[in-house]
């Protein structure tokens, strides 16, 4: 006997929560206690009385699974909404990166044009090392990481994706 | 008006706010600034337990026969990791519980204290909803949320952490009820689109089914009411699921019996030839649905659920209705309006002949031995005119319960149906007595699961509470070695009850009755001394050893392929059907 695996897709959720102690654990663990996964995951306060929270999960799964981490999601106490955002249309997701790469000669100069093509920003720098900031679509990041590999590249950090409707509407 | 009071003393009289009768408890270090202030408080009756399980367990018991919550009172480390198993089962089942535990002071969360446990990382997925609460002033308001949420929308367990300084801690205590926001807003009213839909998949239903289970209980006796009332409209066989027991009359004539892996051939053929499914507060359970590419093919499906997240989970249906079972139940009579009864004599006829297959028919025994299922049809035939409040443990005996004990009622049926916890039946039993003083309440066992909570005998006693436990004796974990027998060759690994204890010597230690039967001419004489006993009796009735319970859906197997009693079943099964269930 084989295990089967399923087709699945793609989903940015935003999950607005109330900001109490445990509520990352317990969103977090909901989706291991029930087989999701997880791709990236951001959390921050959005609140001026920090009392709600503003959680993007990036998941994948059939169908019929997206609709139950969102029902499932739904039932926490603590959720006051769960926004499909890939299911309620046009939407924007950005992320933020860190990359370091060193290197001397060529490759440096070629590290700080690439840079200046994908619009990443010097945030550090000494005579054999840069530190870029780079925002934007997680394909951006990626490519760019892929290129400053050939070039030195030391470490990378990244947020995880923060994603909002487009048009004057809230989620 | 405010006063300056404790944490403990704050607890109290929110529980008392709240109305609180009994709580179900074990005292320990964590908490004994609770059991103080308990101390001399008559408002509240606790019922000292012998092992935590056993007070969580009891508390459902009370939950489940009263439709109260039910509370719990535990220290932090043991006795929250051993209630665990009873937050669990009320997760599973939906039982409301406020289960209050003691934790290490805030101080020293986190330094591996002296039984310290993480409580609210533990119960944080077995639990509705959880809180550690880190100052007093906030637990009125917990409290008083904890048992709106234990018991509104799908009821469930509710976890409120305390830590022991949080108990001595002072804060201001107000009266009246807290002040604090509402967040916790269940969808309980259907829409008219959605009743429209419904109504109009129905009246055209040719060979409909109403599907329903526990949902229907916890909405209350009224829903039970409703649901004869609109299965009496529109003429409709009805199922029910292990946990709907008693929503329903088993003696009517259009009831089908239990459905799923142990339920009746018509039961089972019904859901799989139906045109139309109503499912009303049940959540196709892999027992129930057997295999589910084969589950009803044919038919349009109606899901009402108060619970969103139960809807598409396993089966995908044509229509979900989030709402409370009464409430919906109420909005769908008023849409039927003077619509006639469908039309469904030809329906009726081949339920008729799917019933005439007699599926619960077994074997008589000539040699004297008892057939359980036997047990059990007397047990009902001679306790039914005292309408009795059953609970079970888990295995062969549970099937049996539910096969041959007929339930007309609601609230008089208690058993673990989705966590199947062997040893809950007994502190049930204490929970429902305690909840019903003047009712007949009596746990039907296996000898292998009564020893899970045995030690709850002392707790009946103490409190002279006069439950009956009548055991189905085969010596053998009857449900594990029929599974050996028909997937494993009969190689019974582990299934025998070695070593048993003199039951009736057990029941007298305790200062309880025993009873002991042996043979088929001494079931009734045995059946009624237990009934006349004025006290706790323990039945130990040995019963045919090789008995298994039919009907049967084997793993992986679809709803019409049932096993009957009779047909030839042992042997092995490929590795599919194995991993299944």
């Amino acid at each position: 006997m084989k295990i089967q695996h399923r087709h699945s897709e793609r989903h940015v959720l935003a999950i607005t929560v109330d900001n109490e102690a445990g509520i990352l654990a317990k969103i977090a663990g909901l989706f291991t206690a029930r087989g999701y996964n997880i791709d990236s995951l951001t959390v921050a306060d959005i609140s001026e009385n920090h009392a709600v929270s503003r959680i993007t999960i990036v998941t994948n799964g059939p169908p019929q699974v997206i609709d139950q981490i969102e029902a499932q999601l739904e039932r926490l106490v603590p959720v006051h909404r769960v926004v499909d955002l890939t299911q309620a249309g046009p939407h924007v997701e950005r992320e933020l990166a860190l990359v370091k790469v060193a290197g001397k000669g060529e490759n440096r100069v070629e590290a700080l044009r690439l840079a200046d093509v994908f619009r990443a920003k010097v945030v550090d720098t000494t005579t054999s090392s840069f530190i870029f900031e780079l925002t934007g679509a997680p394909d951006k990041i990626d490519t760019f990481v892929a290129l400053m590999r050939e070039l030195g590249l030391v470490e990378v950090g990244r947020t995880g994706i923060v994603g909002m409707m487009r048009g004057a509407e809230g989620a | 008006m405010s006063e300056e009071r404790s944490g403990a003393a704050i607890l109290v009289e929110s529980l008392v706010r709240q109305g609180v009768e009994f709580v179900f408890g074990y005292p320990g270090g964590a908490v004994l600034p609770i059991y103080d202030e308990l101390f001399g408080d008559h408002r509240i009756r606790h019922i000292l337990v012998r092992h935590e399980a056993g007070a969580a367990h009891a508390a459902e018991g009370y939950a489940r026969s009263t439709g109260k919550p039910g509370v719990v009172l535990v220290t932090s480390g043991p006795g929250a990791t051993n209630a665990i198993t009873g937050i669990a089962d009320a997760f599973m089942d939906s039982i409301p519980l406020v289960v209050l535990t003691g934790q290490v002071a805030t101080n020293l969360i986190g330094t591996d204290a002296f039984q310290e446990a993480d409580t609210v990382g533990l119960t944080r997925h077995c639990t509705k909803h959880n809180y550690l609460v880190k100052d007093p002033a906030d637990l009125a308001a917990t409290i008083d949320e904890a048992f709106e949420i234990a018991t509104t929308g799908r009821p469930g367990p509710v976890v409120v952490d305390i830590p022991k300084n949080v108990q001595v801690a002072t804060a201001p205590m107000f009266s009246g009820a807290p002040q604090r926001p509402k967040r916790y807003l269940p969808r309980i009213v259907a829409s008219a689109e959605e009743i429209a839909e419904a109504i109009e998949l129905i009246e055209r239903a040719e060979r409909p089914v109403l599907y329903t289970g526990g949902g229907v209980i916890n909405s209350g006796p009224r829903a039970s009411e409703l649901l004869r009332e609109f299965q009496k409209l529109t003429g409709a066989p009805l199922t029910s699921t292990l946990m709907g027991l008693g929503a329903f009359p088993a003696d009517h004539p259009d009831w089908l019996g239990m459905l799923g892996m142990h339920g009746t051939y018509e039961a089972n053929m019904a859901m799989n030839q139906c045109d139309v499914m109503v499912c009303i507060g049940a959540r196709f359970d892999d027992r129930v649905t057997g295999r589910l590419d084969a589950f009803s093919p044919g038919s349009k499906k109606i899901h009402i659920d108060i619970d969103r997240a139960s809807i598409n989970k396993v089966i995908p249906v044509d229509l979900g209705i989030v709402g409370d079972c009464a409430t919906v139940l109420d909005q769908l009579i008023e849409a039927w309006g003077s619509r006639k009864p469908l039309e469904l004599a030809e329906w009726k006829a081949r339920i008729a002949g799917w019933r005439a297959r007699d599926s619960l028919a077994y074997p008589k025994r000539k040699d004297g031995a008892i057939m359980p299922q036997l047990a059990v049809e007397r047990l009902f035939a001679l306790t039914r005119e005292h309408d009795p409040i059953i609970t079970t443990e888990v295995g062969q005996h549970q099937m049996w319960a539910a096969q041959y004990f007929g339930f007309d009622k609601p609230n008089r049926w208690l058993t673990s149906g989705g966590l199947g916890t062997m040893g809950y039946g007994m502190p049930a039993a204490i929970g429902a007595q305690l909840g019903n003083p003047e009712r007949l309440v009596i746990d039907i066992a296996g000898e292998a699961s009564i020893q899970m909570n045995i030690q709850e005998m002392g707790t009946a006693s103490q409190f002279r509470l006069p439950i009956k436990v009548f055991i189905l004796n085969n010596e053998y974990m009857g449900m594990v070695r029929q599974w050996q027998e028909l997937t494993y060759e009969s190689r019974y690994s582990n299934s025998y009850s070695d070593s048993l204890p003199d039951f009736v010597k057990m029941a007298e230690a305790y200062g309880w009755k025993g009873i002991r039967i042996e043979s088929e001419a001494d079931l009734d004489a045995g059946i009624q001394a237990m009934i006349a006993h004025d006290g706790p009796v323990m039945v130990d009735c040995q019963v045919a050893k090789e008995a298994n319970c039919f009907p049967m859906i084997p793993s992986g197997a679809a709803h019409t392929e049932m096993l009957l009693y009779g047909d030839q079943v042992e042997g092995t099964m490929d590795d599919e059907a194995k991993a299944l269930v």
